[in-house]
């Protein structure tokens, strides 16, 4: 059996219609960004940051997989580890979708409203959190943190490549050892101070989780998607099994059910103590229109996705499973509009071109950044020692 | 003894890669009563052996789905029909705080459902013995060889045929397995007297310790539970305070809830003039006013206020109400007499509630009117 398996890789080009997709949604999305930044920068910035926060979910995400599988010794996911790797590089991106964000930082976060806090008690008593300053640090490190980890991590995987040395996968997993509790605390960090703070009256303590929670299946849908695309496409290594899809599918059927694991425990907590400094939050999304969004994203997020990948069959159809993964992905955008944009339309649901520009520029530039990546290096990770183990993985 | 009769032909092999091609080619020759022994879960086997796909997700189904019905209805049935309690000024049957019970009832009862389906399918329990208990065969299955046995009531049997097949195929032994004598009984295991008796021990033990714990060691000395309170009984002194007593006086002026001190005590010329009857005649006030005229005011004034109570020659006799006098009293006026008293009677003021005072006095009234009608009343 073992024995029998060869690994058959040669580099092949992307197909250009990927390049081409690329380009244009980028180019499309750009205009419609730039245009919508000079009608309404306010309402623009808002969907920056849910563009900013979905690309963070998709390179952190990304790179929580690739440590993940160093830690558990994970065999199976060893010939696709490269397509986390990949999107990983997304963090380079981030910085500069922050600074739209970092500039109309007044007009979207009460709390650096100076002379409104110091009139208000519980704000007053959160200003040595929540100052600019504090913040700034706060950003600046958790992008230095992020950037650091994927470079020690991706560095030996390329090293690997050419010497197939096994003292590099040993290093990469005390790597990771080092980068889960990094993680942990700045993904935590990320999601309070850019997207809980947005209502700084409001505090929930599972928040960072219920944001990891999306992260993690976000990232596991491109990765699906990309594994499947690639295998049909006949550009990726020879020898991914149903098993491997099946794999695949069950992962992204576990975060779905632990997103909404996570998702309820923050509403029963919130509705069952019924205290009113948490509950408006949720009332502000139950009330207006926002109901219609909030139903809309157990629907989304939840419902579809459970259904559609619950059975055995469904884990293995590779139409099946792209489908899911891009529909998870637009759940996720969902996801972080219902959590960000009550914040700027408390009343009604602001949607327009507006709010198409981003994601499309969001998506262009995950294509791209993928595109360049896969242009300059090997799909497959040739040197893993693991690699062939990975190969030969069954159910 | 009868001659042994025949379970199956046995083929230990030693390695994982060899177990996987013999349960291959096992499959493909069309064997279906056959199965695969080997110390830990090797990959790759169901699709070898041409299992395809379990059933045993569909029990998991249904008994999940009976789980999140029966959770749904206790819930239900407890909080919103039995015993209904407002918890956090929420609805009675407030669905998401009994998410978290229908979820593990649905867990619990999908688990153990589906175990027990599968003991009963697959092991046939009560069924506890197998041919292939104490084998050689099972004890080297179960450490460090991978074994692969096939069934004599398979349809395509043939001993000899597959001693030579298991055997080309690099077995490093090939035997066979026999039926147990007492494991040859075609009744159904599950009306043995051994089992039948098991469950009823068991339920006996089971039931019995319940009882005995729930109702005798509950309630022994130290679990006296909720016996012995912290708390001051009625007629006990108490160490609380230095006066003995557990609860403090209230401060001198208070009054109860919804109280309103009587102004004209000693006054009632001002109670007279200053005060109206806020009621009407209606049939409810009446019967208010009845009902208390009967309890108050009937022992000594009589049923119908003639002063013709039991009272009458023991005590000074209670006047009637009858008289002129109280006939042209203003309705403040008798309202005084039964806030403050007068002679002999004494203040009603915290048996009645204003309101019933009301009442009364139009009660009275009527039994005024009673005796001396006017002619506008015929």
């Amino acid at each position: 059996m073992s024995s029998e398996t060869k690994i058959e890789y040669s580099k092949k080009e992307l197909p250009t219609s990927f390049g081409k997709a690329g380009y244009t949604l980028f180019a499309v999305g750009l205009v419609l960004v730039i245009i919508s930044f000079l009608v309404d920068p306010v309402r623009s910035s808002f969907n920056n940051l849910i563009m900013l926060m979905f690309l963070s979910s998709i390179g952190v995400g990304s790179l929580f997989l690739v440590a993940i599988e160093y830690l558990a010794g994970a065999v199976w996911s060893v010939p696709f580890r490269r397509i986390p790797e990949f999107l990983g590089a997304i963090i380079f991106i981030l910085p500069v979708i922050a600074i739209p964000v970092y500039f109309n930082m007044h007009d979207m976060f009460h709390w650096t409203h100076t002379e409104d806090v110091l009139s208000d008690e519980i704000l007053s008593g959160k200003v040595g959190y929540l100052n600019i300053p504090f913040f700034t640090i706060r950003v600046v490190a958790i992008f230095l943190v992020w950037m650091l980890f994927y470079f020690l991590l991706t560095k030996r995987s390329r090293l690997q490549d050419q010497t197939g040395d096994q003292k590099l996968t040993t290093s990469n997993i005390k790597i990771s050892a080092i980068f889960m509790p990094f993680f942990a605390i700045t993904i935590t960090i990320a999601s309070v101070d850019w997207i809980m703070s947005l209502e700084p009256h409001w505090f929930s303590t599972i928040f960072g989780i219920y944001y990891f929670s999306g992260t993690v299946l976000a990232a596991i849908a491109v990765v699906t998607f990309l594994v499947v695309y690639l295998t049909e496409k006949g550009l990726f290594i020879k020898g991914i099994k149903t098993d491997h899809y099946y794999s695949l599918g069950a992962l992204m059927f576990g975060f779905v059910n632990f997103w909404a694991y996570i998702a309820f425990s923050q509403f029963l907590l919130i509705y069952y103590a019924n205290i009113p400094e948490e509950t408006y939050w949720y009332l502000n999304r139950w009330e207006g229109g926002w109901i219609v969004v909030s139903i809309l994203l157990i629907v989304v997020h939840f419902v579809v996705p459970y259904f559609g990948l619950v059975s055995q069959p469904s884990k293995t159809n590779p139409k099946r499973l792209k489908f899911m993964a891009i529909w998870i992905l637009v759940a996720h955008i969902v996801d972080l509009y219902w959590l960000i944009m009550p914040t700027y339309s408390p009343e009604s649901i602001p949607f327009s071109w507006m709010e198409l520009g981003f994601p499309l520029l969001t998506f262009g530039i995950m294509v791209i950044v993928f595109g360049i990546k896969a242009k300059k290096e090997n799909l497959v990770p040739i040197g893993d020692p693991k690699l062939k183990r990975g190969l030969d993985f069954r159910l | 003894m009868s001659e042994k009769v025949l379970f199956a032909i046995t083929a230990i092999f030693n390695t994982p890669d060899e177990i996987i091609k013999a349960a291959e080619k096992t499959a493909e020759n069309g064997y279906k009563k056959f199965d695969v022994n080997t110390p830990y879960p090797i990959h790759g086997m169901p699709n070898a052996m041409k299992l395809g796909r379990s059933k045993l997700g569909f029990a998991a189904l249904v008994f999940g789905l009976s789980g999140i019905l029966a959770a749904l209805l206790m819930t239900f049935w407890m909080s919103a029909i039995d015993y209904p309690i407002i918890i956090g000024g929420k609805p009675y049957f407030a669905f998401p705080k009994y998410v978290p019970i229908i979820f593990e009832v649905t867990v619990l009862a999908a688990s153990i459902g589906t175990v027990v389906t599968m003991l009963f399918f697959f092991f046939k329990f009560p069924n506890n013995s197998h041919p292939l208990h104490d084998s050689d065969y099972m004890k080297k299955v179960s450490t460090e060889k991978y074994g692969i046995y096939i069934q004599a009531d398979d349809v395509l049997f043939n001993a000899e045929e597959i001693k030579k097949f298991l055997n080309e195929l690099g077995a490093a032994e090939v035997g066979e397995i026999y039926w147990d004598d007492d494991e040859v009984s075609t009744s159904p295991k599950i009306l043995e007297p051994k089992f039948l008796g098991f469950l009823a021990v068991t339920a006996i033990i089971i039931s019995g310790t319940t009882y005995f714990g729930l109702n005798k060691l509950m309630f022994m000395v130290p679990f006296n539970w909720m016996m012995e309170q912290d708390k001051a009984l009625p007629q006990e002194t108490s160490n609380i305070f230095a006066d003995g007593f557990a609860m403090r006086m209230p401060v001198e002026g208070t009054i109860s809830r919804g109280t309103i001190p009587y102004p004209y005590y000693g006054k009632p010329e001002l109670a007279e003039k200053l005060m109206i009857n806020p009621l009407d005649y209606s049939e409810e006030n009446l019967a208010l006013g009845k009902k208390k005229y009967d309890v108050f005011c009937s022992p000594c004034h009589g049923y119908f206020g003639e002063g013709d109570s039991k009272l009458r020659g023991q005590y000074p006799n209670p006047p009637s109400i009858h008289s002129e006098k109280v006939r042209l009293w203003s309705d403040g006026r008798i309202y005084h007499v039964i806030a403050e008293g007068q002679n002999v009677m004494p203040s009603y003021s915290t048996q009645m509630t204003r309101e019933e005072k009301w009442a009364t006095i139009l009660y009275i009234r009527a039994l005024q009117r009673a005796l001396n009608a006017k002619e506008s009343d015929l």
